[in-house]
């Protein structure tokens, strides 16, 4: 297993996947967080980290698809997976070893912007006043839904053999389990489930995280969700022998 | 006995692509696999090699069941895919090591350049896969077969593309291979077969059609030419 986790993640470092979806995020991230003045922290006046936090889960619904589309789908595409299982290691360790490599590489897009919570914390008044509880619980719930969106990547990409399809599905899936529960909790007729309905989204979930309160119902909510798609990428691409 | 396969079935809805078929191979002989394109030859491969789930029958490599055993099978497996898939942005060396270590063998570093010797890769060995020529992913994809030194040697056309001096090369290599290995070689070839394989095994519409030593073959149809007695049973 840790063979195939290797060989991924220097075909991500060796390609240049992970230098542009890494180099975007920051670029995006670093222009809306310090340049342009409606989103700014500068302007904005309160040194909180707040404004990357809310706005992270976006650029990932994107990036995370960009990382992960080509895992099952070149494979499969190019029939190198052929080779790779019928060597002596088990669809699980495959499947394992393809969603680690990549939740490295979203480890590493997170890596840089901690530049961005020190940069915050100096400019705090007094220096270093931060709401450091919040920033810890938000990275480690920023984490987390990166791991839900990199098993939904996985799993989007074992459905097809064209990678287009597997970014779409999969940024599709992101945004619904991000957003999607969201507004269906709100039409009329579901009045009465408003709480489950939104329990079920990532977002509420996030959001609890992110005020820095360690709840294990999140953490297991976040859990679940990534093994459960990780399950179903095995039995799709066991269910295509 | 390396390899033994009884009833062995793969069907897909309601067509049978290979139709309980029942052989043995065994050690020290290479085994020809012959048939029009269509008849089941890759997916008996493919379902030996456990990239194909049977739909029935068992088969056994290296007396461990394929299903059962299956990542202890492959251990003893040393498999080319039809087309040779490789990881073309990989380099030559890095890429037999990383099968070295799906294998996970010791002393990988001087394994890797026992092989390239052994497949003629040396003044080829620094480049990146995506730059060789067909010849010479052809060895890549022979290298990786034979890094673990396995019993059993299975070859989904071998030699498909290459030009007449690689192919004298490859049959050479695969015929040293063939002497202390079980080997399986699927291929279009009828010289190919005379000039490497000890027997035969013609496989038409998912059923074998005929499974005999080269010379039996040749006596039982009182031909002389391969290509007519394979036109006689498949055509």
């Amino acid at each position: 297993m840790y063979a195939v986790f290797k060989r991924e993640l220097f075909s991500f470092l060796s390609s240049m996947v992970a230098y542009i979806t890494i180099g975007i995020f920051l670029l995006i991230s670093g222009l809306l967080l310090w340049f342009f003045p409606d989103t700014s922290i500068l302007d904005y006046g309160y040194a909180e980290m707040g404004g990357f936090f809310s706005l992270a889960p976006y650029l990932f619904m994107f990036l995370i698809p960009a990382i992960t589309m080509r895992s099952f789908a070149e494979e499969r595409r190019e029939g190198t997976y052929e080779l790779l299982i019928t060597k002596p290691i088990t669809v699980s360790q495959i499947i394992v070893a393809k969603f680690l490599a990549s939740l490295v590489l979203v480890f590493f897009s997170l890596i840089p912007t901690f530049v961005y919570c020190y940069s915050i914390s100096k400019l705090g008044f007094p220096e270093g006043n931060i709401d450091s509880g919040a920033v810890i619980g938000s990275y480690i719930g920023l984490f987390f839904l990166g791991a839900a969106f990199t098993a939904m990547g996985i799993f989007a990409s074992a459905l097809t053999k064209n990678q287009v399809i597997a970014f779409v599905i999969c940024a599709a899936l992101c945004a619904f389990a991000f957003l999607g529960f969201d507004y269906t909790s709100q039409l009329p007729f579901l009045q009465n489930f408003q709480n489950s309905i939104l329990s079920f989204g990532i977002n509420q979930h996030y959001a609890s995280i992110s005020r820095g309160v360690l709840d294990t119902r999140d953490l297991i909510y976040f859990i679940t969700l990534t093994v459960l798609f990780l399950v179903f990428t095995k039995v799709t691409i066991g269910g295509k022998r | 006995m390396s390899i033994s396969v009884k009833n062995l079935s793969k069907h897909y809805d309601q067509q049978k692509a290979v139709d309980s078929i029942s052989f043995e191979a065994l050690p020290g002989r290479i085994l020809g696999f012959l048939g029009p394109n269509g008849a089941g030859k890759s997916t008996t491969m493919r379902m030996l090699t456990g990239y194909l789930m049977p739909t029935s029958g068992i088969a056994e490599v290296s007396n461990q069941n394929i299903i059962s055993q299956s990542i202890e099978a492959k251990k003893h497996i040393g498999y080319l895919p039809e087309n040779t898939p490789l990881y073309t942005e990989m380099y030559v060396k890095e890429f037999l090591s990383f099968v070295g270590e799906t294998y996970k063998l010791n002393n990988i570093a001087s394994r890797v350049d026992e092989v390239i010797k052994l497949v003629g890769l040396t003044p080829e060995q620094h480049k990146k896969i995506s730059m060789l020529s067909k010849g010479y992913r052809q060895r890549v994809g022979l290298a990786q077969a034979i890094i673990h030194n396995p019993d059993v040697l299975i070859l989904d056309e071998p030699t498909s593309g290459l030009d007449p001096n690689q192919l004298v090369d490859i049959r050479a290599l695969i015929k040293e291979l063939g002497k202390n290995k079980t080997v399986i070689i699927s291929t279009h070839i009828m010289q190919e077969v005379e000039a490497i394989c000890d027997d035969i095994i013609i496989i038409n519409k998912g059923k074998i059609v005929a499974n005999d030593s080269l010379e039996g073959i040749k006596k039982a149809y009182h031909q002389d030419s391969l290509e007519e007695i394979f036109r006689k049973l498949t055509a």
